[in-house]
C-alpha cells in the first residue's frame, strides 16, 4: 500500500469519473451539468497521464492526449456555456428538465 | 515512487480532490459548487505533478482552474434566476442516478484496484516538457494544428451563439 | 427464289394489311371506297397466292427467317414459310376471303359500320395469312391471337345487340382456355428443343432424343389450342353463338378459315403428333366425339345458321379424326374442300336471311321458285357437304373414312371410322332437311310487321321476297365451282394431284376402296332419302318422331345441356371459389395486415412515452445499461 502504483491513479480517476457522472445525470442546473462533465474529463486525463507515467515513460503519449483533451474541453466549455446563455435568453430558465424539445 | 512520503502526499491530495468533487455535486449553492470545482482542479494538478507531468499540471491550473472556472462563474451570474435559494438542486432522477453511479464505482474500483499491468523500465529523469514538445511538433503536428482550428471554430461559434440580436 | 411470286410472297401479307391501314387512316368516312380497298388488297393477295401455288407446284418453296430480337442466347425470329400445305391454305384463305368481301358489299349494304366492317375483315385476312405463313410457333401464336381478336371484333360487330356482345365474349374466353394450353405446349417444346421453328422441332423429334411422354404432353397441349380454335368438344360451345355476327363473317371466319386454323395447326406440326400414338388417339377420339355430337345437334336445330354452325363443328371433327388416324391427306384436303362448300352454304344462308329477314326455318319455306340461283348453288353446297359423288366432299370424306377403317391395328380407330360413316348419314339428313325446308314446299315468309307486333324490317308481305343482288349471287356461283370440282383434284381423274402435291415422293396412290366408298354413299343416300321422305313426302311425320323421342329431342335441342353445365360450373366453382377467396382476403389477409399495423401503432404509442426529450434521462439509461451489462457479463455469467 505504501508504494504508489498505476492502480492508485486509476482508482482515483474512476471515483472522480463517477462523481462527475452523478453530477451530469442528477443536477438540474445546466452549468452544474457542465461542471460534472468537466469532472469526468479531468478523471480521464488523470488516467491518461497515469498510463503515460507507468507504461511508456519515454514517449509520454498519454500527456499528448491529455493536452488535446484539455483543448477540446476548453472549446466544449466555451460553446456549452454559450448555448446555456442562449437557452436562458429564449426560455428564461436554465433547468435542463424544462428543456425537452428533443422528442416527437 | 517508493517513497512513503510521496505516497502519503498522494493520499492527501486524492482525499482533497474527491471531497471537493463530491462538494461540487452536492452543495446547494452553485457558487460554492463552482469554488469546490476550482479546488478539485487544483487537486488534479497536484496529481499531475506526482506523475511527473509538470507541463500538463501547469496547463490544468491555467486553463481549468483559471479560464474555465471564470467562464462558468460568468455563465452562472448571467443566468441567475431571481429568488432561487436552491440554485444547485438535484433533479427527479437523482436517486436512481446515485444508485447506478454507486454500483458503477464499486465495479470500477474492484476492477481497477486489482488489475495487473506489465512491469516497465525505470523512469528516465528528464523534463517531460522536452519529450512533450518533440511529440507535439513532430509526430502530432497535424492534430496540434487541427486543435487550433477547433479552438478557433469554438470561439466563433460561441460568439455567434451568445451575441444579442 | 428465282420465281417472282415466291420472292415477293410478303405481298400476300402486306396488301390486305395496307388495306386495313388505309381504311383506318383515310377512308372510314367513305363507305364504298373502304369496301373497294379491302377487295383490292385481298384480290392482290389472291393473285400472288395463285402465282405462289403455281411456283410451289413446280417444286419451289420459301424458307425465310430473320432475327426479330435477340435475348442473350435466345433468338426470336420472324419469317415466311411456304410449302405445299401453306400454298393450299393461301389459296383457300385468299380465295374465300375475296369472294366473301365481294358478297359483303351486298350483304352489308347500308350498314352504319360498313367501313369498320371492311377494316376488320382486312385485318382478319392479314392475320389469317400471317398464321398460315408463320415458320415458327412464336409467330404462329401472335397471329393465332390476332385472328382470335378479329373474331371477337366481328362476332360483336353489332355490339349494341346484347346477344352479339355476349357471344363475342363467350367466343373469346372459350378459345382462350384452349390458347392457354397451346401457349404452355409451345413453351414446353421450346424448353426441350431450344427452338420455336417448326422445322427445328421436327428435326429434334426425328432424332428420337425426347422421351415419348414429353412429346405426348406437348402434342396434347398444342392440341388444346386447336380444340379451342376449331371448336372441338368440349370447347365447341362458342361457335353456334358466334353466329350472332354478320353472315359473311360466319362464312369466312367461323366456317372456312379461322376455325380451320386448329386443323391447320395439327397438320403443320404433324411430325410431333405422329411421334406419339397416344396424342394421335386423343386427336382421333376428340374429333369423332365432336363430329357425332355436333351432327346430332344439327339434326334438330331450326335456326338455319345454327344448322350450319353445328355442321361446321361436325366437319372440323371429321378433319381432326382424319389427322388422328394418320390420314394427313384426308384432313388437309377436307379442310380445303370444306372451306369452299361451307363458305358457299353460309353465303347462301346469308342470301336467304337477307331476302326474308328471318333465320328460323319455321318462319319460311318454299323459297326455291323465288331464289333460283341461291337454291341452286346451295344445292351444290349441300350435296358436296353430304358427300355425294362427284361433289368435292365425297373425295375427301372417302379419304378420311378409308384412312380410319384401314387402321385394323387398333379396333378403336376402326370403330371411330364407323362412327364417321354414321355421321355421314346424319350430315346428309340434316343438310337435306335444311334445303328441303327452306326451298321446297308451300311458299311462306315471315308475316308482315303488323301481324307479329314485331318487325323483320322492310320485308312486307309475300311479294317482296326476291333474289339477292348480283354482288351476292356471283360469289355464290364462284364458290359453287370449287365446291363441285375441287374434290376431283384428289381423284384418279387428275392423277390424285392433292396426294402428289402435299406428300411428294412419299405418296402412294391408292384407288378408291369400293367397300368404303360404296358403303358411305349408301348411308349418305339413306340419310338423304330419310330427309326427303320426312320433309318432302311427309311419309314420316317429324312431329310424331319428335314426340316419340321427346327425351332425346330435348337433350339435343338443349345441346346436351353442356352450356348449362358450363354455366353451372362457372357459377359454382368459379364464382363460389371467388367468394371464398374474397372472404379469405377480407377477413384473413386484411385481418393479418391490419392486425400487424394496429399492433405496431399501439406499441409505438406505448413506447412513445419513453421519449421524454430530456437528455439526462437518456444518459441515465445509457450508463444504467452499461452497469447492467457489466454486472451480467462479469458476475452472472
Amino acid at each position: 500500500m505504501l508504494t504508489l502504483t498505476l492502480n492508485h491513479f486509476l482508482v482515483l480517476g474512476a471515483i472522480l469519473f463517477c462523481v462527475g457522472l452523478y453530477g451530469a445525470l442528477a443536477k438540474g442546473h445546466a452549468v452544474a451539468v457542465l461542471m460534472g462533465i468537466e469532472l469526468m474529463l479531468n478523471s480521464v486525463n488523470i488516467t491518461l497521464v497515469g498510463f503515460a507515467r507507468f507504461l511508456a515513460p519515454d514517449q509520454l503519449l498519454g500527456q499528448v492526449f491529455a493536452v488535446f483533451v484539455i483543448t477540446a474541453a476548453a472549446a466544449e466549455a466555451a460553446v456549452g456555456l454559450a448555448i446555456v446563455l442562449v437557452v436562458y435568453r429564449q426560455r428564461r430558465t436554465v433547468n435542463v428538465e424544462e428543456v425537452d424539445l428533443l422528442k416527437w | 515512487m517508493s517513497d512513503p512520503l510521496v505516497t502519503l502526499v498522494f493520499y492527501g491530495i486524492a482525499a482533497v480532490t474527491i471531497v471537493a468533487a463530491i462538494g461540487v455535486v452536492s452543495l446547494r449553492n452553485i457558487y460554492r459548487a463552482a469554488l469546490c470545482l476550482v479546488l478539485t482542479f487544483l487537486g488534479v494538478a497536484g496529481v499531475y505533478i506526482l506523475l511527473n507531468a509538470d507541463f500538463v499540471a501547469v496547463m490544468q491550473v491555467l486553463i481549468y482552474a483559471g479560464a474555465v472556472t471564470t467562464m462558468l462563474l460568468f455563465a452562472i451570474m448571467l443566468t441567475r434566476s431571481p429568488g432561487s435559494p436552491r440554485s444547485n438542486a438535484a433533479n427527479r432522477q437523482s436517486g436512481l442516478a446515485l444508485f447506478a453511479v454507486l454500483v458503477l464505482v464499486v465495479l470500477l474500483v474492484l476492477a481497477l484496484g486489482t488489475a495487473v499491468w506489465p512491469q516497465t523500465a525505470p523512469v528516465a529523469a528528464q523534463s517531460s516538457v522536452d519529450v512533450l514538445a518533440k511529440q507535439l511538433f513532430t509526430t502530432y503536428a497535424l492534430p496540434f494544428e487541427i486543435a487550433s482550428v477547433l479552438l478557433l471554430a469554438a470561439m466563433v461559434g460561441a460568439i455567434i451563439l451568445a451575441r444579442e440580436d | 427464289m428465282e420465281n417472282i411470286f415466291l420472292a415477293n410472297a410478303w405481298l400476300i401479307l402486306a396488301l390486305p394489311f395496307a388495306a386495313f391501314l388505309g381504311i383506318v387512316a383515310f377512308t372510314l368516312g367513305h363507305k364504298r371506297l373502304s369496301g373497294y380497298l379491302t377487295i383490292a388488297g385481298v384480290g392482290g393477295a389472291f393473285l400472288v397466292s395463285v402465282g405462289v401455288l403455281a411456283a410451289v407446284t413446280a417444286g419451289g418453296s420459301v424458307h425465310l427467317s430473320f432475327p426479330w430480337y435477340v435475348l442473350g442466347e435466345t433468338h426470336f425470329e420472324l419469317g415466311l414459310l411456304i410449302d405445299p400445305l401453306t400454298a393450299i391454305m393461301l389459296i383457300v384463305v385468299t380465295g374465300v376471303s375475296l369472294v366473301v368481301q365481294i358478297y359483303s358489299q351486298g350483304y352489308m349494304h347500308g350498314d352504319p359500320g360498313y367501313s369498320r366492317y371492311f377494316a376488320f375483315m382486312a385485318l382478319f385476312t392479314t392475320s389469317m395469312l400471317g398464321l398460315v405463313l408463320a415458320p415458327n410457333f412464336l409467330q404462329l401464336y401472335i397471329f393465332w391471337e390476332l385472328v382470335g381478336l378479329c373474331s371477337y371484333l366481328l362476332i360483336g360487330f353489332w355490339y349494341r345487340k346484347p346477344e352479339a356482345a355476349a357471344a363475342a365474349k363467350k367466343a373469346f374466353i372459350t378459345t382462350r382456355l384452349g390458347d392457354l394450353g397451346l401457349l404452355i405446349g409451345i413453351l414446353l417444346l421450346y424448353w426441350n428443343t431450344g427452338t420455336f421453328s417448326f422445322g427445328g422441332i421436327a428435326q429434334v423429334i426425328a432424332g428420337h432424343t425426347l422421351p415419348e411422354g414429353l412429346i405426348t404432353t406437348a402434342a396434347v397441349l398444342v392440341f388444346c389450342g386447336a380444340v379451342g380454335k376449331s371448336a372441338q368438344f368440349p370447347l365447341h360451345v362458342w361457335l353456334p353463338d358466334a353466329m350472332e355476327g354478320p353472315t359473311p363473317v360466319s362464312a369466312l371466319i367461323h366456317a372456312a378459315t379461322m376455325v380451320a386454323a386448329g386443323v391447320y395447326l395439327v397438320a403443320r406440326v404433324f411430325e410431333i403428333f405422329s411421334a406419339s400414338p397416344t396424342a394421335m388417339l386423343v386427336v382421333a377420339v376428340i374429333g369423332a366425339i365432336t363430329a357425332f355430337l355436333a351432327a346430332s345437334m344439327g339434326l334438330v336445330m331450326t335456326d338455319i345458321k345454327r344448322v350450319m354452325a353445328y355442321s361446321t363443328i361436325s366437319q372440323l371433327g371429321y378433319m381432326m379424326l382424319a389427322l388422328g388416324v394418320g390420314s394427313y391427306l384426308g384432313g388437309v384436303t377436307h379442310l380445303a374442300n370444306h372451306a369452299f362448300f361451307k363458305a358457299l352454304l353460309f353465303l347462301g344462308a346469308g342470301s336467304v336471311i337477307h331476302a326474308t329477314g328471318a333465320q328460323d326455318m319455321d318462319e319460311f319455306s318454299g323459297l326455291g321458285s323465288k331464289m333460283k340461283i341461291t337454291a341452286g348453288t346451295l344445292l351444290v353446297g349441300s350435296l358436296s357437304l353430304a358427300g355425294i359423288f362427284p361433289f368435292s366432299g365425297f373425295w375427301s370424306k372417302d379419304e378420311i373414312l378409308a384412312g380410319a377403317l384401314q387402321r385394323t391395328d387398333n379396333p378403336l380407330l376402326v370403330f371411330l371410322g364407323l362412327v364417321g360413316v354414321l355421321v355421314a348419314g346424319m350430315t346428309a339428313f340434316y343438310i337435306a332437311r335444311m334445303w328441303l325446308r327452306t326451298f321446297t314446299g308451300e311458299f311462306r315468309t315471315p308475316a308482315p310487321a303488323g301481324a307479329h307486333g314485331g318487325g323483320h324490317g322492310s320485308h312486307e308481305g309475300h311479294g317482296s321476297v326476291h333474289e339477292s343482288p348480283w354482288v351476292m349471287t356471283v360469289p355464290l356461283i364462284a364458290l359453287a365451282i370449287p365446291a363441285l370440282l375441287s374434290g376431283l383434284l384428289g381423284s384418279d381423274l387428275t392423277g390424285q394431284w392433292y396426294g402428289h402435291f402435299l406428300e411428294g415422293a412419299e405418296f402412294h396412290p391408292e384407288s378408291l376402296n369400293p367397300l368404303v366408298a360404296g358403303g358411305s354413299t349408301i348411308v349418305t343416300l339413306g340419310g338423304l332419302f330419310l330427309a326427303w321422305a320426312t320433309y318432302s313426302k311427309k311419309w314420316i311425320s317429324a312431329p310424331a318422331v319428335q314426340r316419340q323421342f321427346s327425351g332425346v329431342h330435348r337433350w339435343l335441342v338443349n345441346k346436351y345441356y353442356l352450356d348449362d353445365l358450363y354455366l353451372w360450373l362457372i357459377r359454382r366453382v368459379v364464382i363460389g371459389g371467388s367468394d371464398a377467396f374474397q372472404w379469405f382476403d377480407l377477413h384473413i389477409v386484411d385481418g393479418v395486415v391490419n392486425g400487424v399495423g394496429r399492433t405496431l401503432a399501439a406499441t409505438g404509442s406505448a413506447l412513445r412515452e419513453f421519449q421524454t426529450g430530456r437528455v439526462q434521462n437518456y444518459g441515465l439509461a445509457f450508463f444504467g445499461g452499461v452497469v447492467i451489462v457489466v454486472v451480467f457479463t462479469v458476475f452472472l455469467r
